[in-house]
């Protein structure tokens, strides 16, 4: 089973985000940059199909030349192979996922995973992008997957309950924070992945029009709630919510 | 120019208000656009449920209807809807970021080559959206080129729209589907039993965090709370992991975004993620023993306490209002 994982470098999400005050972004001094989280989901799912199953984990991201540390730790963490495609531009969510239908072109993986959203923009689109450009099946949100043959079953979380759907290879899945736990990388894991293969490619010589079509204008931090109170005790927190906030 | 098309999600036969909220906010651009609303109601053989929208507000209300439609599949409905906005000729298209919406939308904006904004929460008069972004650490003002722009709202930020007297037509369009097209099945759908008002939709919300310590604590010391105060469930994201409660249950940036009346958080911690998806809730409590936890910043009542002696006690204090 031939596997892409499609990979983005965000900031970790144990850090304070600041907007700049001129609104152009966000503060990135103190920022340490990781895997997506979703994303880790997604690489440990792939290693434990590759597990089962044998076959081949390739990583894929596009983004700038730090990436390359972000890619790296995939691979440290047991991917076989990476692809960095280059730009150094913003893109919106449409080029990405054009650039990724690119690269699996000619891949030609049997499945994609990616994570349902990048913890920084918030999107959750790429996936399910990918999968119409591709023409493919696609089973976001998903917190199980298995396989019988070509055939896929996965497990969704959806409102109000868990969904299960059925496909045949090739596929999209994307995943849920439920999916699994992702492994840290190993010693000689880290020695071993200074070893593979990682290959850039520019974003500009696959043929996508990159022109994004969503503009961030600009940032603003969001209103501050008002600090509340503490109160003595149950029965006053009782009364104040009856009497003052009249909410019960 | 300026139409935009509302796809109105159905769950069981019903509209959940989620959907009633895609109504008036796409009222609500195409009022800004110069445009009409037009609302979508698609299935197997959905006349009659798109009657039911006929007096919500909007200039039509379309049954798209195939027999692939029967159940949500996302490559069907995406060829459905997106051929629909091309034979409307429609500017936007617009859903709520449902479950429903968010595996839906992205794949109508790549057939479609649009852009696409994700769960907005304004729309300004200049035509830019309003997101958040960083868990919503930032509100983005978004701007969007091309014919056709994609957006799901989010839920939380507008009204859901009312019924009037007017009812408008409602017109039967049959799908441009090819129904050997799907490569999707769907298998089953394991609901949530529950009796409790919907976590999205309910006045009020208790939600639990792993101070609870075990899904058996949920519900002999959080529920009987839930229950007293005629609330929904929620949970945080550590309580979800840990197996207490079902997933769907889960508040945050990743989870529910939720804004009720009154927002009570039993034994959590405050995470931004968490955060992410409660501090628009009009009041918030909180009851955590460190004073110091982070959701006392967003609490406009705070109560420094051990849960398993405050949440018995407040079910007490709670039955005694209505007496
Ligand atoms: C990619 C990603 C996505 C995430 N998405 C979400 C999300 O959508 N929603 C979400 O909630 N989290 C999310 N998280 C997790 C988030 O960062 C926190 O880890 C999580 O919210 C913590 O849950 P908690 O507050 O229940 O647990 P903890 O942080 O462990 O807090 C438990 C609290 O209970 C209090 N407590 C313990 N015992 C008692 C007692 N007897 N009486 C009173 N108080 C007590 C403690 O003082 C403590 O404050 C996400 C994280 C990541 C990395
Ligand atoms: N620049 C990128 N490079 C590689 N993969 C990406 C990139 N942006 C998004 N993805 C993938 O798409 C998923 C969803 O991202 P998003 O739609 O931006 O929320 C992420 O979890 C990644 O798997």
């Amino acid at each position: 089973m031939k596997i892409l994982v499609p990979v983005k470098r965000v900031p970790d999400p144990a850090t304070t985000i600041r907007v700049l005050p001129d609104g152009s972004g966000i503060a990135t001094d103190n920022v340490k940059w990781v895997i997506n989280p979703f994303d880790e989901i997604a690489i440990e799912e792939a290693l434990r199909i590759k597990e089962k199953q044998g076959g081949e984990v390739v990583l894929v991201a596009v983004g700038q030349q730090t990436w390359q540390e972000q890619l790296r730790t995939g691979l440290a963490m047991g991917a076989d192979r990476a692809i960095l495609v280059r730009s150094e531009a913003a893109l919106d969510t449409l080029a990405i996922a054009r650039l990724l239908a690119k690269i699996a072109e000619e891949q030609k993986p049997d499945i994609i995973i990616l994570g349902k959203q990048a913890i920084d923009d918030d999107s959750n689109q790429v996936g399910q992008m990918l999968a119409e450009m591709l023409g493919w099946p696609q089973a976001t949100f998903a917190s199980k997957v298995e396989f019988q043959d070509r055939k896929c079953t996965v497990v969704r979380e959806v409102d109000g309950g868990l969904e299960t759907v059925a496909f045949d290879l090739p596929a999209i899945v994307t995943t849920d924070l439920r999916l699994n736990e992702p492994r840290y990388a190993s010693l000689p894991g880290i020695m071993k992945a200074r070893k593979k293969e990682l290959k850039e490619i520019p974003a500009d010589s696959l043929g996508v029009d990159l022109t994004p079509k969503l503009k961030i204008k600009k940032l603003d931090p969001p209103p501050k709630r008002q600090a509340g109170r503490k109160v003595a005790s149950v029965e006053e927190l009782v009364q104040v919510l009856h009497n003052e906030a009249k909410v019960i | 120019m300026g139409d935009v098309l509302i796809f109105a999600e159905h769950q069981q036969g019903k509209f959940p208000k989620s959907s009633l909220t895609a109504l008036l906010a796409g009222q609500e651009l195409a009022q800004k656009r110069g445009g009409k609303a037009i609302a979508v109601v698609a299935g197997d053989s959905p006349e009659q449920l798109a009657g039911e929208l006929a007096k919500y507000g909007c200039a039509k209300v379309i049954a798209l209807a195939h027999p692939a439609l029967k159940n949500y599949l996302a490559d069907a409905y995406a060829q459905a809807l997106a051929a629909l906005v091309k034979s409307a000729g429609a500017e936007y298209v617009l859903a709520t970021a449902t479950a429903m919406g968010k595996d839906l939308m992205p794949r109508v904006a790549a057939r479609l080559g649009a852009a696409m904004a994700s769960e907005i929460v304004a729309i300004n008069n200049d035509g830019t959206f309003i997101r958040p972004m960083y868990a919503g650490n930032a509100l983005a003002t978004v701007e969007m080129d091309g014919p056709v722009k994609v957006v799901t709202v989010r839920a939380t930020a507008f009204d859901a729209a009312k019924p009037g007297d007017v009812a408008a037509p409602v017109e039967k369009v049959d799908a441009e589907l090819d129904g050997a097209s799907t490569r999707m099945q769907f298998v089953a759908f394991n609901q949530t039993k529950s009796d409790r008002p919907q976590l999205t939709e309910a006045r009020i919300v208790v939600s639990g965090g792993r101070g609870l310590k075990s899904g058996e604590n949920f519900k002999t010391v959080l529920e009987p709370l839930v229950d007293e105060m005629g609330a929904a469930m929620g949970a945080s994201r550590a309580a979800v992991d840990a197996g207490f409660v079902p997933n769907d249950l889960q508040v945050g940036q990743t989870g529910k975004v939720v804004a009720p009346e009154l927002y009570v958080a039993v034994g959590i911690s405050g995470a931004i993620q968490h955060l992410a998806g409660m501090k628009d809730s009009k009041v918030i409590v909180a009851i955590n023993k460190d004073e110091e936890a982070p959701i006392f910043n967003v609490a406009d009542y705070g109560l420094v306490a051990d849960l398993f002696k405050a949440v018995p006690e407040m079910v007490q204090e709670v039955k005694k209002l209505k007496q």
